[in-house]
């Protein structure tokens, strides 16, 4: 019934319904106060289902009231292809990652990150939390970060080691590229890129809904904000959750919150996961938490694992990204290459 | 704050009204709900959900600070930045201070190789004054399996302090610092994590320790699952305790043997065949830590102790601020004693492996 597209409740629906009217196009003819006497609402609740009807049926290229070209709130394929080529992304300071990511982490998407305890993740989160605020004749986005801890692993003494040695490898980088020493001088202190984190502590699956919901309003204050990571996004909803599938209905909710905060703000979303043991195919196998339904919601998912004594990351669904896999390492400085020998991507 | 009630919200009234109706009460119940299930439970439409949601989440969501904020609040309030020093040169450097306030350290390893050891001599330290590097606080010992020793903790202070305990009375006082708490099961143990949070608030506590987590959990139930559940909500208590009093937390942890010696894998990895299955030596001593992989995700320092070829070696497993090193240690009468400030870096997975090797030639150290 078309009448069911309606936003509204569902008591009204019932009173449109019951006064006969079932299509949106029998509503859009009548005047407000006509339907406010026929359904009996007052004028201006009458006034909010047309204007709820007009829209809908624009949308609607069936109900024929409009014959534009392109849909409303749509977007053709070659407009997009434009702005998925200057789409910016975010360096993780390692040029193997970097290159099977096609460049960094892609703003605008949201990006799944799993691995075992102790493989990196909170320290790739720092990294993205520093690199994001490298400004633009670095070839960076100068923007800030949100960092949304759910576990308590943001360690202020790692994000300082992270924001100095950054620091430090953009003053190398100027000195091989610029002669002049005023272009020499790197603007940033360390303290200036810690004052540019914004940091949440959750400590409830709660927060962690009510603090998704709010961010749009806090990135509306803060526009400059242009990456959000949250770490880790399993843990609350790994206790004491007896409904299993009332959890796999508040996490696609947020994810999709998520996904419209990337797009909205043109930022980039982290999530980190972590792992448990499933039974597959007779042996017990590591998935990513939070069940098969989860793995659906996010854009992007990097698995990152170890392949004998180095850290690997795999990129196990992507619409747009082959599935390969680089090797980094973990070092005092951050996140950088991995110095193996055998450095070549595996495409798998 | 996931329990405030929505009637305190300030709401418009007819909003609010219709929440208390339908029995929504506090912001956990509404949060629980997604936006649809909301608009078809109150009868209302979606923009009034939307922006009911929007007050309700504003006003339950935490607080925001800056990363800079945080650093220097420690810097200003706390011992050390937000350190308890462990007097052992090499691991204080690596941990940039000591045991980290507000987070959960984890000793794992196999009996007798001395987490009891190392936790007696930190809850030494955390009494002692500030000018010899304590923390002046009492200490919550958690004594699950009747390890703790007076004498022994009396004679490591001796040993390792001498110009405090032998002036008179001080014994008595540090001693008379720490609290031994002994459950002898889970639910006795939650009770008394109640009573700790009480004294938190109350008295000068600065160190809380654990000995042993597992040894509580892994005697009461059988089946898997409903164990991951008990364990959950202590996880969870346990971990917001240590960040809201920001104290330092010790738990240890026990060994078992794997089941089968592949290490699980990812189904995107290629089974390797060519695991040293010609090692006979690497099947005796294949341990992991207890409590599962949730439980190892849960602490943020795990620190492993183990025993390879007759020598003891304490290992940074898992550490947001630490490189992968490995210390040679001894046990002598004044506590743990490490052999090399430098450490050995480990490469890989090497870190998280837990040996018990050479077991004998342990008795013949010098304690």
């Amino acid at each position: 019934m078309e009448v069911g597209m309606l936003p509204i409740s569902a008591s009204k629906r019932g009173k449109l319904l019951a006064a006969g009217y079932t299509t949106l196009h029998s509503i859009s003819r009548a005047s407000p106060s006509h339907l406010a006497t026929d359904i009996g609402v007052s004028e201006d609740e009458a006034c909010e289902i047309l204007k709820y009807a007009s829209q809908t049926s624009a949308l609607d290229p069936s109900i024929g009231s409009s014959n534009a070209s392109t849909l409303e709130g749509g977007q053709t394929a070659w407009t997009m292809l434009n702005e998925e080529k200057f789409a910016t992304r975010i360096t993780t300071s390692c040029a193997d990652l970097d290159n099977i990511l096609g460049g960094g982490i892609t703003c605008k998407e949201v990006t799944e990150l799993g691995g075992v305890p102790g493989i990196g993740k909170t320290q790739i989160g720092i990294q993205l939390a520093v690199n994001v605020q490298i400004p633009p004749e670095y070839g960076g986005l100068g923007g800030k970060a949100i960092y949304i801890d759910t576990e308590g692993s943001f360690m202020v003494e790692r994000v300082l080691q992270i924001a100095e040695a950054c620091i430090e490898d953009m003053s190398e980088y100027s000195h091989h590229f610029h002669n002049t020493v005023q272009d020499c001088e790197v603007k940033l202190h360390p303290n200036g890129i810690l004052e540019n984190i914004f940091y949440f502590r959750v400590c409830s699956y709660t927060e962690q809904i009510a603090l998704v919901n709010y961010l749009d309003k806090f990135i509306e204050e803060h526009k400059d904000v242009k990456i959000i990571i949250l770490d880790s996004v399993t843990f609350h909803f790994r206790q004491d959750f007896d409904d299993m599938a009332l959890r796999t209905r508040l996490l696609s909710e947020m994810a999709l919150k998520l996904m419209k905060l990337a797009r909205k703000f043109c930022l980039a979303v982290v999530l980190l996961n972590q792992v448990t043991t499933k039974y597959i195919e007779g042996s017990y196998q590591l998935t990513l938490a939070l069940g098969d339904s989860w793995s659906h919601s996010c854009t992007n998912r990097i698995v990152l694992f170890w392949n004998g004594d180095e850290r690997h990351a795999y990129i196990d669904k992507s619409p747009s990204l082959k599935s390969a896999s680089a090797a980094y390492s973990v070092t005092t400085r951050g996140i950088r290459n991995s110095n193996s020998s055998c450095k070549r991507i595996k495409m798998v | 704050m996931a329990n405030k009630l929505i009637k305190q919200m300030a709401l418009p009234n007819s909003i609010a009204n219709i929440f208390t109706a339908r029995n929504i009460i506090t912001a956990k119940d509404a949060l629980s709900l997604t936006e649809f299930e909301l608009m078809e439970l109150l009868d209302v439409g979606m923009a009034e959900v939307k922006s009911a949601m929007a007050h309700i989440s504003e006003v339950v969501c935490p607080p925001c600070q800056t990363a800079l904020l945080l650093m220097e609040q420690r810097v200003r309030n706390e011992t050390s930045a937000g350190h308890l020093p462990t007097r052992l040169r090499g691991l204080d450097e690596a941990l940039c201070g000591g045991i980290p306030f507000g987070v959960v350290t984890e000793l794992v390893g196999p009996a007798g190789i001395g987490k009891t050891q190392f936790c007696l001599k930190l809850s030494l330290l955390a009494s002692l004054p500030e000018n010899c590097g304590g923390l002046d606080g009492r200490v919550i010992y958690i004594d699950v399996e009747s390890k703790f020793s007076s004498r022994r903790l009396i004679e490591i202070g001796i040993e390792s302090f001498p110009e405090i305990f032998l002036k008179k009375g001080m014994a008595q006082e540090m001693a008379g610092r720490i609290v031994i708490l002994r459950p002898t099961s889970l639910s006795e143990f939650t009770e008394s994590l109640h009573h700790v949070q009480v004294s938190l608030l109350q008295k000068q506590v600065k160190l809380l320790v654990i000995d042993s987590m597992a040894a509580l959990v892994l005697g009461e139930h059988d089946c898997g699952a409903s164990r991951q559940q008990a364990l959950g909500w202590h996880v969870s208590f346990i971990k917001s305790l240590a960040e809201f009093s920001r104290i330092p937390i010790v738990v240890t942890n026990q060994v078992r043997s794997q089941i089968g010696d592949e290490p699980l894998t990812y189904s995107f990895q290629a089974r390797s065949h060519s695991i040293k299955k010609e090692d006979p030596a690497a099947y005796d001593s294949h341990l992991v830590a207890a409590l599962g992989v949730n439980w190892a995700h849960a602490v943020t320092i795990r620190l492993v102790l183990e025993a390879r070829s007759g020598q003891r070696f304490m290992k940074l497993a898992k550490s947001p601020i630490s490189p992968p090193l490995a210390f040679p240690f001894n046990i002598t009468s004044s506590g743990l004693v490490l052999l090399d400030d430098d450490g050995i870096e480990m490469k890989g997975s090497e870190i998280n492996t837990i040996h018990c090797q050479g077991q004998n030639a342990l008795f013949n150290s010098e304690w």
